[in-house]
């Protein structure tokens, strides 16, 4: 009986753990509490009156939902691409470069779903996309594709860290025989998961401004740049709060690294911006309406002008080795990715593809109050799980937190 | 599932409601007023794609349909559901040289095909243009929201824009969920039941054909058309996508009408018929005027024709 009794007993254990914390720790549960609640509220709103609560309209199909959506695949593959250089570099810290990689891609890929959820029109009826059950239009719709890879990476990614985070709660070293086939499948995964995403505005020929083959590259390579400078912040975090040991040379590694996609990013910005603005066709205009304003709308001009500022200033912040070793000038560098990042691939991806429309009108769009509540929410959701999930996580690790696999519970 | 199981709808549908019953449970609390004894939002909830129901699921899917419109909009609907007919492939050409921009056929549309008034969708949309300015693929320099005194307005022309029927429809290609599909006589079509509102199609749609319900759509009774088509001018739901069909209540009729578009066009701009009967008018006009189609360079093959008679 004990032995089936076993696993409610871990549970309980865990949530003890989860609860226990300072109080910048309840400080911060519920600073993420109060957005969630405001997300929830918003998104009720929206479920009751329509999408016509958003700025979204015909002319402007998609808007803020797909845009952090997007720019979350980004960090969803980036998180566990970092296994890449870690491995060949030889990092010490590669195992909990593995663990948080994947708790971090477990959140955002969740995240991202729940933005493509809340952009559908009638979520009640989601189902209608799986297979077996609903209708799946696969292989022909690049959206069932996203599908399949977001959940086959979502399920490798649990399945891993459920191993390895099983095996040690139990006291048990895990097998990198297990491990590492799992690590080797989720390596082309993240990168599956990204080219999916790209292709899936890539391959619309009614819009010339993602119809570009450059589009994928792009991608992969902005990526490469805002996942692993959110890592870097995040390993600082963890190392501060917990015992898990990350060395100095590892993340200045890290951050050496960044400065090279992001030199790959900036010159793939360059080639299409040279492409557009040299043989200034007609399907200049998303492009010109993006960094000089088109017939007089130009609300998004000074964002992009920004982002390119931010990347262009972390590019060369990471590149001088004084600069990167630098904890202030690092952070300063891995913020000012984030934000290029999700201002470049986030609004500046998906809202010129609708400016001007296919109709040649221009409707300007800015995400409406429910759209920013109903976002805000998300974001505070999977800052809270991410959280609780480490909360959980790095004691097993570390060992503070064991259970026994049958018999009473045992801790330190 | 084995194969000779999904050879037969019955049992696939047993499988199918059992297992979502439980799973779905949770989700669809989200979205479905709770408190309501009513089977029908349960049934509504379950129904499956129009093209895997045999006829005894149409059928009972078009009473409850019936009785949902009768109760919501307190107007008898007759629902139709006829198939193609054989031997017919729909085109239509518009002569631009006629065209006056009234916009007539935009309203006649609207009232045929009982679109929303509050919020208003529009499936024909009338470019204007000034003379000698970018047109044909370029739509820049087009106003869409031209509203003068009279028209045709001195140093313009008109271009009505709707859905061009494309025989490559890259609608059809991204929908995740088979929601739309190319019927055998070419019409684009809609299942308005089973679209789930992610509007990739209005993202592939070159056109700007087509539409969203963005908010619940609201059709005064007096003007409601209750002669529909389950795959056409039906009301709509908050939160799908909608798209002309070439009136397809009214051409699938035998002897058929013309779409309202078409009837009610004052200067006869607008022609329609099977390109497959080489006598028809619409042939006529492709094989005697010079006819172009929209957006030629994307392929997508449209069975719209502008051409000039004059």
């Amino acid at each position: 009986m004990s032995d089936l009794l076993q696993p409610v007993k871990n549970l309980f254990t865990t949530m003890k753990f989860m609860a226990k914390g300072g109080k910048w720790y309840y400080g911060w549960l519920a600073f993420l509490s109060l957005f969630i609640l405001i997300g929830v509220v918003s998104y009720i709103k929206q479920l009751d009156q329509g999408m016509i609560l958003t700025a979204m309209r015909d002319q402007v199909s998609w808007g803020f939902y797909i845009s952090n959506f997007t720019f979350l695949v980004g960090v969803a593959a980036a998180a566990v691409l970092l296994v890449v250089p870690a491995y060949l570099y030889n990092f010490k810290p590669i195992k909990e470069i593995v663990l948080l990689g994947e708790i971090l891609a477990i959140t955002a890929i969740i995240m991202c779903l729940m933005f493509v959820i809340s952009d559908l029109g009638r979520p009640e009826r989601g189902w209608h996309i799986l297979p077996i059950i609903g209708a799946m239009n696969f292989p022909s719709s690049l959206l069932a594709w996203d599908v399949l890879v977001l959940n086959g990476y979502l399920a490798i990614n649990c399945t891993a860290v459920f191993y390895v985070l099983y095996r040690l709660s139990l006291g048990k070293e895990y097998k990198m025989s297990v491990l590492w086939p799992i690590i080797i499948l989720s390596i082309p995964w993240a990168i599956s998961i990204h080219t999916v995403t790209a292709f899936l505005y890539n391959g619309l020929s009614s819009r010339p401004f993602w119809n570009a083959s450059i589009l994928a590259p792009r991608f992969i390579a902005s990526a490469l740049c805002s996942g692993p400078a959110l890592m870097l912040l995040i390993f600082q975090i963890v190392r501060r709060v917990s015992k898990m040991e990350i060395s100095d040379v590892a993340i200045f590694k890290i951050a050496e690294l960044i400065a090279y996609t992001m030199g790959l990013n900036l010159f793939l910005f360059a080639a299409e911006f040279f492409k557009e603005f040299y043989s200034g066709s007609v399907h200049l205009a998303p492009m010109q309406y993006l960094y000089f304003g088109l017939h007089g709308h130009s609300k998004l001009v000074i964002w992009m002008w920004l982002a390119f500022l931010f990347n262009l200033t972390a590019f060369f912040i990471f590149l001088r080795p004084k600069t990167r070793e630098n904890f202030f000038s690092l952070n300063l560098a891995c913020i000012l990715i984030i934000t290029g990042v999700y201002i470049e691939k986030g609004m500046g991806l998906i809202i010129p593809g609708f400016i001007p429309d296919v109709l040649g009108e221009i409707y300007e769009y800015g995400p409406s109050a429910i759209e920013k509540g109903v976002s805000l929410g998300i974001w505070a959701f999977g800052a809270l799980f991410f959280t609780l999930f480490l909360k959980f996580a790095l004691p097993v690790y570390t060992g503070d937190l064991r259970f026994k696999s049958s018999g009473s519970e045992k801790t330190e | 599932m084995s194969k000779k199981n999904c050879n037969n709808p019955s049992s696939k549908s047993v499988d199918r409601r059992s297992f979502l019953k439980g799973t779905a449970f949770g989700l669809a609390s989200l979205a479905i007023p709770f408190g309501t004894s009513d089977a029908s939002v349960w049934d509504a909830f379950f129904q499956k794609h129009f093209r895997e129901m045999n006829d005894n699921e149409i059928k009972s899917v078009i009473k409850r349909m019936e009785k949902e419109y009768a109760d919501e909009y307190k107007t008898d609907f007759k629902i139709k559901t006829t198939g193609p007919l054989p031997g017919v492939k729909f085109g239509y050409g518009l002569d631009l040289s006629r065209c006056i921009g009234c916009r007539r056929c935009a309203y006649a549309c609207v009232k045929e095909n009982n679109q929303s008034r509050e919020p208003q969708i529009h499936w024909i949309t009338v470019l204007q243009f000034e003379k000698g300015e970018k047109w044909v693929n370029v739509f820049e320099e087009a106003d869409r929201y031209y509203n003068p005194q009279e028209v045709p307005e001195e140093g313009h022309f008109y271009m009505p824009v709707q859905c061009q029927q494309c025989e490559n429809p890259p609608c059809v290609k991204v929908c995740p969920t088979q929601a739309t599909w190319k019927e055998r006589d070419g019409i684009v079509v809609v299942d308005y039941n089973w679209c789930i509102g992610c509007r990739y199609c209005m993202a592939a749609c070159p056109y700007g054909a087509r539409h969203f319900n963005w908010g619940k759509p609201q059709i005064d009774k007096k003007e409601l058309n209750p002669d529909v088509h389950y795959l056409g001018n039906r009301p709509r739901y908050k939160g799908v996508v909608e798209k002309c069909t070439f009136c397809i209540q009214r051409t699938r009729e035998n002897p058929g009408r013309y779409p309202a578009c078409v009837e009610i066009c004052p200067v006869g701009a607008r022609k329609f018929g099977n390109l497959l009967d080489p006598e028809s008018e619409i042939r006529y006009c492709i094989e005697n005027k010079r006819v172009f189609r929209l957006k030629e360079d994307l392929n997508t093959s449209p069975k719209f024709y502008y051409f000039f008679s004059i």
